[in-house]
């Protein structure tokens, strides 16, 4: 696609450009300035004499795919690893060679990883006021004072929870705004943030840019850490990017493309184009009328055909994952009908779904999609045991071994041993074994949804390959994603559902992923 | 030649050889501690005692490892054993014969197994935790047998039982011969079964499991059912060894089995572990005893020994898996 392209080698020029330019004067004095940062695990560099600096009150994204060295460098800027000799660590101006948590923490560092380290059963006031609440000596504490302080701290947020709620009634949203007061509390001057978005939807995940802009005009300077390109083009000023422990260099956000940065990342290029292609004359193998589950959704009815990949977007929340369930057999609708290459199913359970060819690939690979602690040939061989059966009906080491072969070499799955687990491999392997154990079960339909929540743009492309290449084999297929833009460029039509009805249909090759998201997020 | 030797690693449990190593020595140290341990009597004598508590491991080792603990394997082999006496009694007592035998059998492994079913149903459908249910079915089951014996003994069992409990074949102990047998159904049954791969599932993670087809409530159902089927084995077994069916008898049992289940690398939140080194496990437990018994130690110290010998196995494990020079060589 031409135009694209010199979009692209434009943006390339630009980029490399202002990465060779000489630094420009600071307005704004330095609030993390690091230089030649190297660390070695066990013979893996994971850090090569990198450099790094965050502004006072910047918002700053660090980029990179998983295994970058994100992770490590944010660890040694708040001492929990010490880096190579010959490192240059200076914070708010003043230099240390020696950084450890503690002193991290007293310069105003604070970090919220992922899994947010929140205690679950106490209140959002005990969170936020956590720290002022242990010490080595029992004392009395002044509940009221904490209250008081809590409230204060969400004020300057801008937002409002109750303090008395426990934390675990909370959804993950109001918890990630719940960490970032609980850090402030600490009275952090700057912020890392380690895939703060990960696990919310997009309106969720606008309140919460929203929240640190605010902190950033309130001086503090954050770091943020992301997968989503969007949400990085859009929150920062300036992005650093890494890739193998390097530094690939420091880029102003202005003028990035979404496709310009994941190349930056990969090193490879994506030029991934439009891939919809018109099915209407293939035969119907999925059919869906007026089907309803109160409180859910309503008065649903698509048509997906042999060969097609139907795009599924919409707020979290909409009804998709719940329409899904209703197809698997997970959840039985109350109205309506489904015809499956027109034979009418009723679904009893996701044993069922299987034996008439509905795969379903679950948003949570993690909790639902694999049974994480047992071995990459068992997650494989688990929905089609009874094609492993060898004499006497027991199960075959063998069979397994060839299936589990088979589908390991057809999805270029990278591992080191089937008999290691499942949790050793990246998302993006992980992925490839949730679609080599559906695949295996034959599937005429299969559903999949947010299939590259966790998973590196390097490794999204790999999954969307198959995904076209089962649809050319004539499986008919459902993607349900609330990534506009993966939605538009892997779909030959694509549904957009509200409070649980289809609100509209849209030929990608007819429209933009900016107006799709201006009707979704409306 | 290296996939056989890795197949037989797989099989049989990298955690069985330093168990077969410890029980290597301390089978030398009895014999130079006391020329009564390497004798027939007393190899004998073991493959006696062994069977009723392994049986009863058995029992205790599925639930475990599908993330569950079966807390009434003791009273579901006393109310077994008490389907049995009652069977008996009812054909004629001392002169029912082999027939009533069969029946009585027939009915211990029934009741056996309804325990077990009942209490696979409420753990599977309701989600209540294994520990509660069987806690609740053991209490239920102690109630009943106590007031069904008013606490007493039952004997009067025809001769064909004495060969359960005392008989031999070649030489061999039956109740050996049995344990070895239900052993080894169990290894069948865990490494190659549709049942014993849900098994491993369930115990690691239901709800991945469920959404993957495997159906969750009926393997839960079905494991403690069989469960409760080895159970009233034990119990059958019990009631030939002592001659009699006390509702009681073998309670010092229960928690021996979850102590062997742990000894033999099960992982206590279920998921993982194989049976050969529980067998190992329960062999080493029962050489711990009868050797201690045999130098004249007090009953009551061999108890305390398995339980110190339980705090080493775990202090081993854990100086094995952090030391850096027993790492070496170790791909992961």
């Amino acid at each position: 696609m031409p135009p694209q392209r010199s979009i692209a080698v434009a943006a390339e020029l630009l980029g490399t450009l202002e990465s060779r330019m000489p630094d420009k004067p600071e307005l704004k004095p330095l609030a993390l300035k690091l230089g030649g940062v190297s660390k070695v695990f066990g013979g893996v560099q994971a850090l090569n004499a990198v450099s790094f600096d965050v502004q006072e009150g910047e918002i700053h994204c660090l980029s990179g795919e998983n295994g970058c060295g994100k992770s490590t460098l944010i660890k040694i800027v708040t001492g929990v690893y010490s880096p190579a000799p010959g490192a240059r660590i200076e914070i708010f101006g003043r230099r240390f060679d020696v950084m450890t948590p503690n002193l991290a923490r007293s310069l105003g560092i604070e970090v919220i990883w992922q899994d947010l380290a929140l205690f679950p059963h106490m209140t959002v006031a005990e969170n936020i006021a956590f720290d002022e609440l242990v010490g080595t000596r029992p004392r009395a504490v002044w509940i009221r004072g904490i209250h008081q302080r809590a409230e204060a701290v969400l004020a300057r947020l801008g937002v409002s929870i109750d303090l008395n709620s426990s934390l675990n009634s909370l959804p993950i949203a109001q918890r990630q705004i719940v960490a970032i007061a609980r850090a402030l509390m600490g009275n952090a001057k700057l912020l890392f943030m380690d895939e703060p978005t990960s696990s919310l939807s997009q309106s969720e995940t606008s309140r919460l840019l929203e929240v640190v802009r605010t902190l950033s005009r309130q001086g503090v300077a954050v770091v943020f850490v992301s997968h989503r390109l969007a949400e990085v083009l859009e929150i920062s000023s300036r992005v650093t990017v890494l890739r193998d422990g390097k530094l690939v260099g420091v880029f102003p956000t202005a003028g990035m493309t979404q496709a310009r940065l994941g190349e930056l990342m990969t090193g490879a290029r994506f030029e991934q184009g439009m891939s919809a292609r018109d099915r209407s004359s293939s035969p119907a193998v999925l059919e869906v009328e007026n089907l309803g589950r109160s409180g859910e959704f309503e008065n649903v009815n698509l048509t997906i055909r042999a060969g097609e990949v139907v795009g599924m977007t919409g707020l979290i929340g909409a009804g998709r994952t719940e329409l899904a369930h209703a197809l698997i057999g997970m959840t039985r609708p109350e109205a309506g009908a489904v015809r499956l290459n027109g034979k009418r199913i009723r679904l009893r359970s996701i044993r069922d779904a299987i034996r008439e060819g509905i795969a379903y690939v679950s948003e949570d690979r993690l909790g639902l999609g694999l049974v994480l602690k047992q071995s990459i040939a068992d997650n494989t061989v688990i929905a089609v045991l009874d094609r492993i059966l060898g004499k006497l009906g027991l199960l075959s080491p063998q069979r397994q071994l060839n299936l589990v072969d088979h589908w390991i070499g057809r999805l270029a799955v990278k591992i080191g041993h089937a008999d290691h687990a499942i949790l050793t491999l990246s998302g993006g392997n992980q992925q490839r074994v949730v679609l080599a154990k559906w695949l295996a079960t034959n599937p005429k339909l299969l559903i999949l949804d947010s299939p590259t929540v966790g998973v590196d743009v390097g490794a999204r492309a790999g999954i969307f390959e198959i995904v076209r290449e089962l649809a050319d084999q004539g499986i008919a297929i459902l993607l349900i994603s609330d990534e506009v833009l993966e939605v538009l460029l892997n779909s030959d039509r694509i549904l957009h559902i509200i409070d649980g009805r289809i609100a509209g249909e849209y030929d990608p090759r007819a429209t933009s992923a900016e107006e799709l998201e201006q009707r979704i997020y409306a | 030649m290296k996939g056989a030797y890795r197949r037989l690693q797989s099989e049989v449990g990298a955690e069985s050889l330093p168990l077969l190593a410890f029980l290597l020595i301390m089978v030398v140290a009895f014999s130079m501690a006391t020329p009564r341990f390497l004798t027939t009597a007393n190899f004998s004598s073991m493959a006696f005692q062994l069977p009723v508590l392994g049986l009863l491991t058995l029992a205790m080792l599925v639930p475990i490892l599908s993330g569950g603990l079966n807390l009434a394997v003791i009273f579901t082999a006393n109310i077994s054993g008490l389907a049995l006496a009652w069977t008996l009694i009812k054909f004629g007592g001392p002169d029912g014969g082999t027939m009533a035998l069969i029946f009585g059998m027939a009915a211990a492994i029934a009741v056996g197994a309804a325990s077990g079913w009942v209490m696979g149903l409420v753990i599977a459908y309701t989600g209540a935790h294994p520990i509660l249910v069987s806690l609740a079915m053991m209490i239920f089951l102690r109630g009943l047998g106590e007031f069904l014996t008013r606490g007493g003994d039952i004997s009067g069992f025809p001769d064909q039982l004495n060969i359960i409990g005392h008989g031999g074949v070649l030489g061999i102990p039956v109740p050996m011969i049995i344990f070895c047998a239900a052993a080894i159904v169990w290894h069948v049954m865990l490494r190659r079964t549709r049942h014993g791969f849900a098994v491993y599932m369930v115990g690691s993670n239901i709800e991945a499991s469920e959404y993957s087809g495997i159906h969750t409530k009926r393997t839960i159902t079905v494991l403690y059912t069989i469960s409760g089927v080895i159970c009233a084995a034990a119990g059958i077994m019990m009631a030939a060894r002592f001659n009699s069916v006390r509702v009681g008898h073998g309670e010092a049992f229960l928690l021996v089995t979850v102590l062997a289940c742990f000894l033999g690398g099960i992982d206590p939140f279920g998921g993982f572990g194989k049976v050969l080194p529980v067998f190992v496990a329960l062999i080493i437990l029962q050489v711990l005893s009868s050797g201690l018994n045999l130098l004249g130690a007090n009953q009551h110290l061999s108890t305390a020994v398995w339980g110190l010998f339980l705090i080493g196995v775990m202090a081993a494990r854990w100086i094995a898996g952090n030391l850096p020079f027993l790492q070496r060589g170790k791909i992961h």
